[in-house]
């Protein structure tokens, strides 16, 4: 089927941008990838999908322009033992970063993935993304697996001592970076891994995590604090049987963000919560874009999302729980919830439950409010000023987000920041 | 203490008066009662005091220690030592009671110019006064009233009291929802900061409460005028003969 005329050039308009990178073993896939795009074209602001969010800067064959910020504050996580990889402008730094070595994993380049035959890595690459792409199509993922410059190959394969922190440094101003990491967690292992860090002026990030049986994987990131930094990330995971899988994502300012996450479980009794708290002020439009596949017995998926939104800034949430036939004793929750600071902000959502099994539990809300006038008066009766108490309600409200991270370290250092974007802005 | 005159105020959306002219002073190791039918006025009176938004001042006045406080903000009142126990105390989820209290005092501390009190000495007075009222230490760990019966909500504003140690306390209906044990420690409670330089004024329908807590004075407010002051004796009148005697008596 032919492809509409503009989406046809538009997605023609890109590809002549890019070259494949050489990849030996990888080649097929990168290969297929590319002719996924190809059949499904480029986002287009007519797609269904992209109904709330302009693909267009995404997509155009050049990155916009974005500013570099150089934040005066202490680095995100930094303050526990943590094993640090670092990427600038999305190519690995390995001046910057720590010895790839940790106990109870291994880390590689993709570069390296076909000359070090690793084999597992050949097998995911791209694997779990074109999975992803049936009922829905998400050409920048593929576009990501054909195009990818860089990344890493992580199999974990016992319990890590202290999680893995990825750095994405953002300093040319043109930089338009694609990077794509494969994650194999092994039954019984487990692991924490990091994001910190805007990446590059456009960035399009892949990740697929496949979790063995009884594995478990924690995921936190905080996209950075670049005003003007656009981004298109995508979260493909598959969980076999008792599997755990959390993830939570704060971004605190950037003009575009998309993220989606795609999650398939596929053993029973497997765990998938992912939340998100974002805040934006102004140029700010942040899309998080979940598909929750529940596809074998008794597991429990959890979406939580909230966004705190203030003079036109936009938030866009699209939050799909699929439960398939059979996948009895499903527990699905999901909520999305906005907090508009004033009138000219905006909060879009789109809910979706599509339930082919009988005996299930399945919730969805969301709501998009102003600030409780009622708690901010007995806040103030009690002495405490208009500002801590606007503030104090606010981290309130992205409470039960920012709850959803598991180590109490970790949440302490995504609370400081959320505290310090508030108290910016008195 | 507190001097209120010919206030009259209205809703700040509907044209409807609310007070019609209310004189009232209370003067600092007092207790003044106010009583009254439903509707007239009470609550309002307390909210117009603390500062909630949604009423209209169209005259008179109220001042506390001789300040105007009817043109600050909620927090400034609270700063100057305005403190209302609320008829129906605010649920905010997120917000940990024991987060809410610290920083609740630090902020009355700063605005005072006075210096903040160390967390190892905020933490051992709260745990001190939590207990006299029967607060566990569970309940300061929850959210701000979220989930409290409704005997819980009010002893916990009375712990914020203790905690803030104001100039003037208004208790609208404190007693409302406790049960009779519940009421002697609020009352206890209460009386335990009773002192020369502070004030009370304590709305409430039931005798009760004023056994315990013994007032120096009552008032009777209806249709948003106080119509009559006395002693503690017109409590007893109310608890027997209800309010129609009174309100014939002074139409
Ligand atoms: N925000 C408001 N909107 C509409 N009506 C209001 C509002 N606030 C107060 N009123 C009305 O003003 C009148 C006085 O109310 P208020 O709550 O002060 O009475 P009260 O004396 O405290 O009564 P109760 O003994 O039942 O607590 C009532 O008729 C009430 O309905
Ligand atoms: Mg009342």
């Amino acid at each position: 089927m032919a492809l509409p005329e503009v989406k046809q050039s538009a997605t023609e308009a890109r590809l002549s941008a890019l070259t494949l990178p050489e990849s030996g073993c990888l080649k097929a896939a990168r290969q297929a990838a590319l002719s996924r795009v190809q059949t499904m074209g480029l986002p287009s602001r007519r797609d269904e999908y992209w109904k709330y969010t302009k693909p267009d800067t995404l997509v155009q064959a050049d990155a916009p322009k974005a500013a570099v910020f150089h934040a005066d504050e202490v680095p995100m996580f930094n303050a526990f033992e943590r094993l640090n990889i670092v990427f600038v402008d999305g190519v690995f730094d390995a001046e910057a970063s720590d010895d790839l070595e940790l106990e109870g994993l291994t880390i590689d380049r993709i570069e390296d993935i076909c000359c070090k035959d690793i084999h597992w890595a050949k097998d995911l690459y791209g694997v779990l993304e074109a999975r992803g792409q049936t009922p829905v199509e998400r050409p920048l993922a593929a576009l990501n697996t054909a195009f990818a410059s860089d990344g890493v190959a992580i199999r974990v394969t016992g319990k890590v001592s202290k999680p893995l922190n990825f750095t994405y440094v953002h300093s040319d101003e043109n930089s338009d970076a694609i990077l794509h990491h494969v994650i194999r967690v092994e039954s019984g292992a487990e692991v924490t891994v990091l994001e910190n860090g805007p990446a590059a002026s456009r960035f399009n990030k892949c990740m697929e995590i496949d979790i063995a049986d009884g594995g478990t994987m924690h995921l936190v990131r905080a996209q950075g604090r670049d005003h003007e930094r656009r981004a298109a990330t995508h979260l493909f995971a598959r969980l076999g049987t008792e599997s755990v899988f959390k993830s939570f994502t704060l971004t605190v300012n950037g003009v575009l963000t998309r993220n989606e996450a795609v999650i398939e479980l596929t053993g029973d009794d497997a765990v998938a919560h992912i939340a998100g708290a974002c805040v934006g002020d102004g140029d700010f439009h942040h899309d998080d874009t979940v598909f929750i596949t529940h596809d074998a017995v008794n597991c429990e998926s959890r979406q939580v999302f909230k966004k705190v939104l203030r003079n036109g800034a936009t938030g866009v949430f699209q939050g799909k729980i699929l439960v398939k036939e059979g996948a009895q004793k499903t527990d699905g929750y999901q909520i999305s919830q906005s907090l508009l600071l004033d009138d000219d902000s905006q909060f879009l959502a789109k809910p979706e439950l599509e339930i082919y099994a009988d005996d299930v539990a399945c919730s969805h809300g969301s709501t998009s409010g102003a600030i409780d006038e009622e708690g901010l008066f007995y806040l103030r009766s009690r002495g405490v000023p208009h500002a801590e108490a606007t503030d104090l309600m606010t981290l309130a409200f992205l409470a039960e987000a920012v709850d959803e991270i598991e180590d109490a370290e970790i949440a302490a250092d995504i609370v400081s920041r959320l505290e310090g974007w508030l108290a910016r802005r008195r | 203490m507190l001097e209120i005159k010919n206030l009259h105020v209205k809703l700040e959306d509907e044209e409807k008066q609310i007070l019609k002219g209310v004189d009232l002073k209370v003067e600092a190791g007092k207790v003044h009662a106010i009583m009254g039918p439903n509707g007239s006025g009470k609550s309002t009176l307390s909210y117009v005091l603390s500062g909630r938004d949604g009423y209209e001042v169209t005259e008179g006045s109220a001042e506390l220690e001789g300040e105007d406080i009817l043109e600050m903000e909620p927090e400034e009142r609270a700063a100057a030592g305005m403190f209302l126990a609320f008829q129906y105390p605010v649920e905010i989820p997120g917000v940990g009671n024991m987060t809410f209290l610290r920083t609740a005092v630090n902020a009355q501390h700063k605005a005072r110019g006075e210096e903040e009190l160390s967390a190892s000495d905020f933490l051992k007075e709260v745990r001190a006064k939590a207990k006299t009222l029967k607060i566990d230490a569970e309940m300061l760990k929850r959210p701000v009233n979220v989930g409290f019966s409704g005997g819980e909500k009010k002893r916990n504003e009375i712990l914020q009291m203790a905690m803030l140690e104001p100039k003037l306390c208004i208790l609208d209906e404190t007693d409302s929802g406790l049960d009779v044990d519940a009421m002697k420690l609020v009352a206890e409670g209460v009386n335990a900061l009773r002192d020369e330089g502070r004030g009370f004024l304590v709305i409430t329908h039931y005798q009760r409460l004023l056994d315990h807590i013994k007032p120096d004075v009552v008032h009777i407010l209806a249709g948003g005028r106080i119509v009559k002051t006395g002693g503690p004796e017109l409590a007893l009148e109310v608890e027997n003969n209800g309010y129609a005697g009174i309100l014939a008596e002074e139409a």
